[in-house]
């Protein structure tokens, strides 16, 4: 197919915008590798959903692909240890994070062996899917592109899922970041393989690779991997605009089809992976390996920019030394690229499976930004906005923070792709505004589905206490009538009375029985006088345990009624009220 | 003219007993608008607004015997959604009632715990699990952080901690931009 109807068979969405690229700097060299770093440190938060729950303990020696963390709960992911060492610490540590937060963190001593754990690989084709997607589960493989969603979750749906389109994505539209584009560059064939992998589980009926065309080597590296699959793999080459390498961008591209905001891509028959997702499924079944490195672009203030494979958990600053080292006029490091990449809290920080780019910050790189004045109504941001939202609107909304209403203009499906703020004429940074309401709106459906649970507990418990009154009540009502009728003999009275008894004569026959089992053994030749006396004592004693009996019966029989009227007692506490009575 | 009136009073009929119908078949349970402040308030039950709990004092709120400022766990925003489901004037919390405080969850020293059981049955969403003379402790999802348990301790061993922000409820700011002052020689021309 040549490339001109394959570009006539595109599509186009509203808006994008086409910022400086800056992605020669970093494809200049191979992609190179680092010396081993002297620790480790893995964030137990790498992915989206529930944190993993620790396997490790400290002081622990671990192997290479051993896991230290596994996946708790349905959206999750497993951590392992990229290389042979000791556990140092687990504790708080700093974390790439915009918050600038420190947050639970595995700290790895490498010992330089680089031992691994046996491995094998899974045999793909001629295993369960089923079980192919669970052992997914463990692999710690997330979405490499910069979302970090658990992959698994992405592949589980099996043959019934009625996925018909795998889209590779490829497209890597942010500036500054050549890692996808190295990545397709030299390893096409992993990349290849891994798609045939995802296209197998899925039972995908067409494949389409994008990627844009700014990246030639790119596409005719996995055009020529891709011509020696057995399945119908297309590549694409897609224009060059940013943001066309969100996914629904670029299903929309690719396909013609617009998803619509409240479903998912997979409603319709659609899923999208990253590239180098494609490769981590690839390299987990051919070798067995979980994710243990990505590649990293470091680039902007560098002095020698390119493209690394780097163990996770790897500090920042490392990844920079490599780079030749940031230069003197750095003052800032971003993780992500420079539209939707946010400044990192320090150099230290480690790598994470979402690190796709570090760039080196600097005045003349990023000019400070221009003051922000007040918005012209232009409307520029509305058509750059590549999900047809309307900007100037929900700025306005975030802005006053009128919540309710910047929701109902679709705020939840901003990307937060700074289009809009890189076309503003006054110079508003919208995209922070966007957060800043977006972050709070979820705040509030926390507080208020706390609100709900505390209000039902609440309701319950008043509803509880109220029940116990009740009840009470009751009871002393029962306890008048029966006081005022036992003189008239009460049919009922009278066979309380009598079950009373009834268990008071069994208990002592019981307690009778019992005692002549433990007759002790040494009174058996006794002169008369001491056989007297212990006869005494005998009588006495089994008086005194008759009379203990009785009451204790009693007791039972008066907290059996009690507890007999609060029989489906649903509390999860104790209630205090029965010892408190008596 | 007979017609004209039979005809108008057969359909005022018909509408009333329509009406009436109606009423009856669509009857409301409950005060929509109590529930309707309830929903407002935080449900931290507290007892701070001087009623014994949210919905009293939305109970209280709906017949006009309460003024809208009384609840610091809501906070002012709390106030300007109940002013704006009323309709009346925004005012500033009251601040007898005490003031807004970072949330916060109770924590039992369990040391010190000697399983008296009065906090549990002080705490009112039932958030303390504990039997007599066994060690208590708080299901810190559960709480709302009323901080009603704190006085029934005979040992004082609660005591209330502000949740700490992590990576996972952290929020983004306002954004806010630094004001520097212009350089002076843009400046001078302009005043001279
Ligand atoms: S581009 Fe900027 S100034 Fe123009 S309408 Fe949008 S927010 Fe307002
Ligand atoms: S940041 Fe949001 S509003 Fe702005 S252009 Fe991107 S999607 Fe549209
Ligand atoms: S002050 Fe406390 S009890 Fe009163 S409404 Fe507010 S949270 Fe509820
Ligand atoms: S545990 Fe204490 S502070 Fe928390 S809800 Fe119960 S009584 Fe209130």
């Amino acid at each position: 197919m040549s490339a001109i109807t394959q570009l006539s068979r595109l599509f186009k969405f509203n808006g994008g915008v086409h910022p400086p690229e800056n992605k020669l700097q970093s494809c200049a060299l191979p992609i190179r590798r680092l010396p081993l770093p002297a620790k480790l440190v893995l964030p137990l938060r790498q992915h989206v959903g529930n944190l993993p729950k620790l396997r490790v303990a400290v002081g622990e020696r671990v192997l290479k692909g051993q896991l230290l963390a596994e996946a708790e709960g349905t959206i999750s992911a497993a951590v392992h240890a990229p290389t042979s060492g000791i556990i140092a610490s687990i504790g708080e540590a700093l974390i790439p994070h915009p918050s600038g937060l420190p947050d639970m963190c595995i700290t790895l001593e490498p010992d330089g062996a680089d031992e691994w754990l046996p491995h094998a690989p899974l045999d793909w084709r001629h295993a369960d899917k089923q079980q192919l997607t669970e052992s997914l589960r463990s692999s710690g493989i997330v979405g490499l592109g910069g979302a970090a969603f658990p992959s698994h979750i992405k592949l589980r749906a099996d043959g019934t899922s009625g996925i018909d389109t795998l889209v590779i994505n490829g497209a890597e539209c942010e500036p500054y970041i050549t890692c996808d584009d190295m990545l397709m560059r030299e390893r096409a064939e992993e990349v290849v393989r891994g798609i045939e992998i995802a296209y197998y589980l899925l039972g995908a009926k067409q494949c389409l690779i994008g990627i844009e065309d700014n990246k030639p080597e790119a596409a005719a590296a996995m055009r020529a991997a891709c011509d020696k699959s057995e399945y119908p793999l297309q590549v694409i080459v897609v224009p060059t605009i940013y943001p066309s390498g969100d996914a629904r961008r670029l299903i929309h591209v690719l396909t013609g089809r617009e998803i619509p905001s409240f479903k998912r891509s997979t409603d319709m028959g659609i899923q999208c992976f990253n590239v180098g997702t494609v490769q981590a499924i690839y390299r987990y079944f051919q070798f067995g390996e979980p994710t243990l490195s990505r590649i990293v672009t470091v680039t902007g203030n560098v002095a020698q920019a390119g493209n690394f494979d780097v163990l996770l958990g790897t500090p920042v600053t490392a990844l920079l030394d490599a780079a030749g080292g940031a230069l003197p006029d750095t003052n800032d490091y971003l993780m992500g690229g420079p539209m939707m990449g946010f400044s990192l809290p320090s150099a230290e920080v480690p790598v994470t499976k979402a690190t796709n780019c570090i760039i080196a910050g600097a005045p003349k790189l990023f000019p400070e930004p221009e003051p922000a004045m007040p918005c012209i109504r232009c409307a520029r941001c509305a058509d750059a906005c590549p999900v047809n939202l309307q900007p100037q609107e929900l700025y306005w909304f975030a802005k006053s923070s009128n919540l309710e209403k910047a929701r109902d203009y679709k705020l939840f499906d901003c990307i937060e792709c700074g289009c809009c703020s890189y076309v503003c004429p006054s110079h508003i940074p919208l995209v922070q505004y966007y957060r800043f309401a977006k972050s709070e709106i979820i705040s509030q459906d926390r507080a208020k589905q706390a609100a709900d649970v505390a209000r039902e507990r609440n309701e319950f418990r008043l509803m509880r206490i109220e029940r116990e009154k009740q009840e009470r009540a009751q009871k002393h009502a029962q306890k008048a009538a029966g006081a005022k009728t036992e003189g008239s003999a009460a049919a009922d009275g009278k066979t309380l009375e009598d079950a009373k008894k009834a268990a008071i004569e069994a208990a002592v026959a019981r307690a009778q029985v019992q005692k002549a089992a433990v007759e002790p053994k040494n009174v058996s030749d006794l002169p008369p006088a001491v056989q007297s006396e212990i006869a005494e004592i005998d009588a006495r004693r089994s008086d005194a345990a008759l009379e203990v009996e009785k009451m204790q019966l009693k007791k039972t029989i008066d907290t059996n009624s009690v507890a007999d009227g609060k029989g489906n007692e649903a509390v999860s506490q104790a209630s205090p009220e029965p010892t408190a009575e008596k | 003219m007979l017609t004209a009136l039979l005809v108008m009073v057969a359909l005022a009929l018909f509408l009333g007993l329509m009406l009436g119908y109606s009423a009856l078949k669509f009857k409301v349970e409950g005060d929509p608008l109590v529930d309707r402040i309830d929903a407002i308030l935080p449900q931290t039950q507290c007892g701070q607004c001087g009623f014994p709990g949210c919905k009293p004092y939305a109970t209280a709120i709906a017949k006009g015997e309460a003024d809208i400022n009384q609840c610091p766990p809501g906070g002012d925003a709390g106030v300007h959604a109940l002013a704006d489901l009323l309709g009346v004037e925004y005012k500033p919390l009251n601040a007898e009632h005490g003031l807004p405080k970072p949330k916060s969850v109770a924590v039992i020293d369990e040391n010190t715990c000697i399983g008296c059981t009065l906090c549990i049955q002080a705490c009112p969403v039932d958030a303390i699990l504990g039997a007599a003379k066994h060690m208590h402790t708080i299901i810190a999802s559960e709480c709302t952080g009323c901080e009603l348990c704190l006085a029934p301790c005979p040992v004082d061993c609660i005591s209330m901690q502000p949740i700490a922000e992590t990576p996972d409820n952290w929020k983004w700011r306002y954004p806010v931009f630094a004001i520097k002052p212009e350089a002076p020689q843009i400046q001078k021309p302009q005043t001279a």
